[in-house]
């Protein structure tokens, strides 16, 4: 796949159509009576989609819960009962978030490497066993999270409510890097949001850590956030660096 | 336990009213709300949509019948929308996908064990093991492609290993056709063959919409290959169904399927949110029954009853099949199709042979996504650190 940015026949602007989009505004104008819109009723412009979406917030379930520990036995001995502050089913909660997180970026990466790996003897601004180490450090978060809920007395396999939210998210990251025909770029802007939520995330969790009095696994999180940064940071170049030459 | 039709006139037609508001209902929990809710609600879509379809196509060749066909049919829409509208949107549609061979497996294993003829019910065992497989094959793309354990969704009810292998599933159109139940075959022969036949259409139409909305070539060409295989399902199932019913009949058995349906979910639903819905989808759809009813006994001069001399025996059973499936996997997997037949497996038609050898020309997609797949909680990354 050629991964430069061409001009070609892109038909979507309305700069295409120099002679059709006059005239669809002008058909627009004479024939779509503004005020009967307007007021049929009680609509104001998109106030009411505002009023549908209010309704059904207010009556909403959450997505779920956070599930209990597997065993009464567990909560007392592993550590729940241990977890200082008023909530300790958040960190569980995030926990599951970043766990599926990582699990799923594992399989980004996958999907990314293996775009890398048809070019063709193409130069880049990066290899694929930089690329693999990226990989193989999300599979040893995952890890590093898994161990972590076990130590917790809490279920890794569970999707909790973070868990389910973020896997929706993900979901249009994944379409990027899986479609044959992006470019490494586009590929590597995907990455981009992923790395630069991973960072943001892992922050967030080692005060929760810290915050739930779990000083040895804050200090693990670190220690994670210390190589995500790194993760970050090669990402962004990459990124510059893979738009920046084919600009010049 | 045998369920009387004739028992409750249900709800009027005209008193079977929606609003716009009252169709989109808060959807179940995808964590929260037991897998066989989700079943419920996916199973009790898939018959509204056969209800739609079978009524479109006897308007075609009914010209007498087209008003009443359209009045119940408005109402079978709304339900169809409600019902398959309580699905929730954070399930991808591979999640979703995985839940609908959930329901495959569990509704064909309830129905296969409730099937008084034995001929049907080794139809319903064969195609059992190869919804089966597509859960094994499916759950591998949730684990590879999205990063997540499909027992998520199925949630301990159903086993995640190889089934009859998709690859060997496809057969020439001749090895799908099947015998058909007689006329005067129990009821609830007849119900099974149109709720499993629904169930597939369903399944089939679901693929065939999502299937190109995968950017993933893998997962475009394993929605496209199971696919395939769930028209073949609809052949064989249909294929059960007695062609020489009358069209009243048929939808006059339609409609009772449909109450028996809604019957059983209403019996066995532990959200009582959803319970309530399907109590009173049981109350409408025995309003269309007696409607129907009425049309027979005015148009074909017949009594209704003829159909259902002692009620409908045991409902659908929407629990784990684990065991059932175990030993019919155990003891069928080796079973194949020619013509209306089950046979060992040497004996396939040499038009089936000629057939799978060219669709898996360019390979078979349903054991690439799956190649050395061995599902395990939390998925393959939880056993080890995986290098490409």
């Amino acid at each position: 796949m050629d991964n430069a940015t061409q001009i070609g026949m892109n038909k979507t602007g309305a700069q295409m159509s120099p002679f059709q989009t006059p005239d669809m505004e002008d058909t627009a104008e004479r024939l779509q009576p503004r005020a009967a819109i307007a007021t049929a009723q009680g609509l104001d412009g998109d106030g009411g989609i505002a009023r549908v979406r209010m309704e059904y917030i207010a009556e909403a379930d959450p997505l779920g819960t956070v599930p209990p520990p597997g065993t009464l036995r567990g909560m007392v001995q592993t550590g729940i009962a241990k977890l200082t502050g008023k909530n300790p089913e958040v960190l569980i909660d995030k926990l599951g978030e970043r766990l599926a997180y990582e699990r799923t970026g594992v399989r980004l990466y996958d999907a990314f490497i293996a775009k890398c790996q048809d070019q063709r003897g193409a130069e880049t601004s990066f290899s694929v066993d930089e690329l693999l180490r990226v990989r193989d450090d999300e599979a040893e978060h995952f890890k590093l999270l898994n161990e972590a809920l076990l130590s917790l007395g809490a279920d890794p396999t569970a999707q909790t409510p973070c868990a389910d939210a973020s896997g929706v998210m993900s979901l249009g990251i994944l379409q990027v890097l899986t479609d044959p025909r992006t470019t490494l770029a586009q590929g590597l802007g995907a990455l981009l949001t992923t790395e630069l939520t991973d960072s943001a995330s892992w922050e967030l969790l080692v005060k929760l850590a810290e915050q739930s009095g779990q000083r040895e696994l804050a200090q693990r999180f670190s220690a994670a956030l210390a190589t995500e940064q790194e993760h970050l940071s090669l990402v962004r170049v990459w990124h510059e660096r893979e738009v920046l030459a084919q600009g010049t | 336990m045998n369920f009387d039709l004739f028992d409750d006139k249900g709800c009027p037609l005209d008193q079977q009213r929606f609003t716009w508001r009252e169709l989109v209902q808060k959807p179940i929990s995808k964590l929260d709300d037991d897998a066989f809710t989700r079943v419920r609600v996916i199973l009790m879509n898939g018959v509204e949509t056969d209800a739609l379809r079978f009524k479109h196509i006897a308007a075609r060749r009914n010209r007498e019948l087209r008003i009443p066909l359209a009045d119940i049919r408005r109402a079978e829409q709304h339900q169809a929308t409600f019902v398959n509208w309580l699905l929730p949107a954070d399930q991808s549609p591979v999640e979703t996908t995985i839940a609908y061979e959930q329901v495959a497996i569990e509704i064909t294993s309830s129905v296969a064990q409730n099937e008084p003829d034995d001929y049907l019910a080794q139809a319903y065992r064969f195609g059992l093991l190869e919804d089966f497989d597509h859960l094994y094959r499916y759950s591998a793309l949730l684990d590879r492609l999205e990063g997540k354990d499909a027992n998520n969704i199925t949630q301990g009810y159903t086993d995640i290993i190889p089934g009859r292998p998709t690859a060997d599933e496809h057969r020439a159109a001749e090895d799908d056709v099947r015998e058909h139940y007689p006329r005067d075959a129990a009821p609830v022969t007849k119900i099974n063959a149109m709720l499993i036949t629904a169930a597939e259409y369903q399944t089939h139409d679901y693929y065939m919409n999502i299937g190109p909305l995968f950017a993933d070539p893998v997962a475009r060409q394993l929605y496209a290959e199971i696919a395939s295989i769930e028209e073949q399902h609809v052949t064989q199932y249909g294929s059960l169904i007695n062609p020489d019913e009358t069209w009243l009949e048929h939808w006059l058995l339609h409609e009772a399927m449909e109450v028996y349906a809604y019957w059983s979910c209403m019996e066995q639903e532990q959200n009582p949110r959803i319970k309530a819905i399907w109590e009173r989808f049981v109350d409408y759809e025995l309003g269309h029954f007696h409607a129907v009813a009425d049309l027979m006994r005015v148009i074909e001069r017949r009594d209704p009853r003829e159909l259902f001399p002692n009620g409908i025996a045991n409902r659908i059973e929407f629990k784990s099949h684990r065991d059932f499936v175990q030993k019919v996997l155990a003891e069928e997997v080796d079973l194949r199709a020619k013509g209306t037949r089950y046979v060992a497996r040497d004996q396939e038609s040499e038009a089936t042979l000629a057939y799978r050898r060219q669709m898996n020309s360019q390979g078979s997609p349903s054991s690439i996504v799956a190649a050395g797949y061995r599902w395990g909680p939390g998925t393959e990354l939880a056993r080890k650190v995986v290098s490409l």
